[in-house]
């Protein structure tokens, strides 16, 4: 019975001490960042300004100002995941729906966002 | 002889009635739903881009990218002062008046010998129920005459088409749709293909050359569908090279990240085939340059 918590004590103590921070923020940004600009990722630059970025595109709207655009984080989720369906119009590629980002990297993205 | 009570006449009647009210309106809908209207659509397409550019004339939507933006315009008629296709029309010259081994020519496979009839290709071919895009009938040409068809995308095939275009200069599309089931069909499916979300980024042809027109995306103005074969085929800097219809189109269906149709794919003629009769009334510019 004493092995057996012993046992479970020290699983939650390696668990524990091996999980990452809650903050993971500044890795997750810089790896957004890249993913933005990688021309076989979000390739944002093709359509949209944004700091940082070197290219005049004004097929969307410029990516700034985010976190009082955009307070809804969810939103942003809908956009990246498959904007043609929030508007059939929409000329936005289909990245999430079409597995040309992953969940984890559209969050990582979004992070990127936030801090536009 | 059955008479009837009144009463029951009256409810016989209204049944009647009924039945005959509710089946012509569903008759009606059918007549206008399902049968495809391309003039109804051509000027609705026009419609739409005249309202977009106000102040670019009609006879301007074949310059694509230069109607639309006074910077890349002033660079294009800077270029334009040695255009870079000129080595393609004196090849495409030559290679026209070169007789086939049987002693035909080109310009016996045409009508007017060639001259002045680009503006009417795509055409709906009767004898095969297919649309027939000039590639294609300068292919069949060749093949008829025994040679072999012509690699369609560049080479001699652009400078043949080069010069059949640069002999349309002025002259308004002019693609007509035979009263066949067949031709009407393939005009709706060229236009399906247009506006079909494909590919793994998921945009069509639509996304790009309807509201975006006249956009930049990174250094290049999105063309506006409306007259964007006109100046075909076109030397495209990007290429460093000529370059047919169809090998721009599958250029984008490949930036789409869709695997490109072969060059004398259905869809790909149809498509041509829509574009082009959406584009007429307007005048053809080509041969042309892109960036």
């Amino acid at each position: 019975m004493r092995n057996a918590r012993f046992a479970v004590f020290g699983l939650v103590a390696v668990f524990g001490l091996a999980a990452p921070p809650l903050s993971a923020r500044a890795d997750d940004v810089a790896d957004g960042q890249k993913l933005a600009l990688d021309r076989a990722k979000g390739n944002c630059l093709a359509c949209h300004t944004l700091k940082g970025g070197d290219a005049p595109s004004s097929v969307g709207r410029e990516l700034a100002d985010m976190k009082r655009r955009f307070p809804r984080r969810a939103d942003l989720v809908e956009i990246l995941t498959d904007e043609a369906m929030r508007n059939p119009l929409a000329p936005m590629p289909r990245f999430g729906r079409n597995h040309v980002l992953t969940p984890a990297e559209i969050e990582e993205i979004i992070d990127f966002l936030y801090t536009l | 002889m059955i008479t009837t009570k009144p009463r029951h006449a009256r409810a016989i009647l209204r049944i009647a009635a009924c039945v005959l009210l509710l089946a012509a309106p569903a008759r009606a809908s059918e007549a206008s739903a399902d049968k495809p209207n391309p003039e109804m659509d051509r000027k609705a397409f026009q419609a739409f881009f005249f309202a977009k550019f106000p102040r670019v004339a009609k006879d301007e939507f074949g310059n694509g990218p230069y109607a639309v933006n006074e910077g890349v315009r002033k660079q294009w008629k800077e270029i334009m002062e040695f255009p870079p296709y000129e080595f393609a029309l004196d090849d495409g010259k030559a290679e026209w008046v070169k007789p086939f081994a049987n002693g035909k020519h080109y310009a016996d496979c045409f009508d007017n010998k060639g001259e002045g009839v680009r503006q009417t290709y795509p055409r709906f071919i009767r004898e095969t129920g297919q649309v027939e895009t000039l590639e294609g009938a300068i292919n069949r040409c060749r093949v008829e005459n025994g040679e072999k068809p012509l690699e369609p995308m560049t080479g001699l095939m652009a400078s043949l088409t080069a010069v059949m275009a640069e002999s349309s200069q002025g002259k308004p599309f002019a693609i007509t749709i035979p009263d066949d089931p067949r031709a009407l069909n393939a005009y709706e499916r060229g236009k399906e293909f247009f506006y079909t979300r494909k590919g793994q980024l998921g945009v069509s042809c639509a996304s790009c050359h309807m509201s975006p027109a006249g956009e930049r995306m990174r250094g290049d103005i999105l063309a506006p569908a409306l007259g964007i074969l006109a100046a075909m085929p076109i030397y495209r800097s990007d290429w460093g090279a000529m370059g047919t219809t169809i090998r721009r189109i599958s250029t984008c269906s490949s930036q789409t990240r869709a695997v490109p149709l072969a060059a004398d794919d259905e869809d790909y003629r149809n498509l041509e085939y829509f574009l082009s009769y959406m584009s007429n009334g307007i005048p053809i510019v080509g041969p042309g340059t892109r960036p």
